[in-house]
């Protein structure tokens, strides 16, 4: 292709970047947030949590490794997510991979410790404000009141038939959606959050 | 749809994991020496009752664990799950 050379040198863009103008627009009601947090730093880690590098991991970046299924914790401007019992997420800013990479392979030790970047993996949607539980509620499964899921809980599971993991915050809820299904999930969520937009 | 409860993740939609099969069917101590029908055996031949039955699952949208569930083929009611490696509980 002849404009090969110039898409290399493109600057970067999010899954769902062409969604903001619609984003925002859904979001002008107040009672709904729709965003894309884009770039996020996210590095899967896998370890043994009763092995001695996964306290020295926590000690490293400050926030010990949830061991309770489902949980979140977070410290500094880094979020630790359960995915399985010897499996994390940690989420940071963007551009923190490469050192945080650094930091968790030092910290292991050279024992037996799985860190891979895979912030490109996924991008983050923001479902917040007063009607963010109605949406989800039309394509997931799981109660999501806070009383069950609330700040410091995450799950990875299924909306509209896509694999997310839902992550609950304080004033709404984040989605780590794959890539590739970022469009597809943002046009859901336009379609659902329709009926809650129109009437205000 | 079942609602399946993972050992790990808690109770969740059947649309979530992938079926395993039979459950408890070991490796053959020595597969070198099974005559061609003993090793048909174990890689085709599986129980099929109606009633109680413990079979793997995966939660595959989830936390990706293989666990066992002892399910009745006849309800579909699940008896109990519980993570590879336990023993198989004891249900009625």
């Amino acid at each position: 292709m002849a404009d090969s050379a110039a898409e290399s040198t493109a600057e970067r863009r999010s899954p769902a970047a062409a969604f903001a103008a619609r984003f925002e627009a859904a979001s002008a009601g107040g009672g709904l947030r729709l965003a894309e947090i884009p770039f996020l730093t996210q590095i899967n880690l896998r370890v043994d949590p009763k092995s001695p590098a996964a306290e020295r991991i926590g000690t490293a970046i400050g926030v010990p490794l949830p061991v309770e299924p489902g949980t979140a914790a977070g410290g500094g401007d880094l979020e630790v997510l359960w995915l399985g019992p010897d499996e994390w997420l940690v989420v940071g800013p963007d551009g923190a991979g490469p050192g945080l990479v650094e930091r968790l392979i030092e910290a292991a030790d050279g024992e037996h410790v799985s860190v891979v970047d895979v912030s490109a993996q996924r991008t983050t949607l923001v479902v917040a404000g007063d009607r963010a539980r109605d949406v989800l509620a039309h394509g997931c499964a799981l109660d999501l009141h806070p009383r069950v899921f609330g700040p410091g809980r995450c799950a990875q599971t299924m909306l509209a038939r896509a694999g997310v993991v839902l992550v609950a915050g304080e004033d709404g809820f984040r989605l780590l959606v794959r890539s590739s299904f970022a469009g597809y999930v943002a046009e859901w969520l336009l379609d659902v959050s329709a009926e809650y937009v129109a009437g205000g | 749809m079942l609602l399946i409860p993972c050992p790990w993740c808690g109770p969740r939609d059947e649309a979530e994991f992938h079926y395993g099969g039979q459950a408890h069917v070991a490796y053959p101590e020595d597969p070198a020496a099974l005559s061609d029908e003993e090793w048909a055996r174990y890689l085709f031949f599986r129980d099929n009752p109606k009633g109680l039955f413990a079979e793997r699952w995966s939660h595959t949208a989830g936390c990706r664990r293989w666990f066992n569930a002892v399910r009745d083929t006849a309800t579909n009611e699940i008896h109990a799950v519980y993570r590879v490696g336990e023993p198989r509980p004891v249900t009625a």
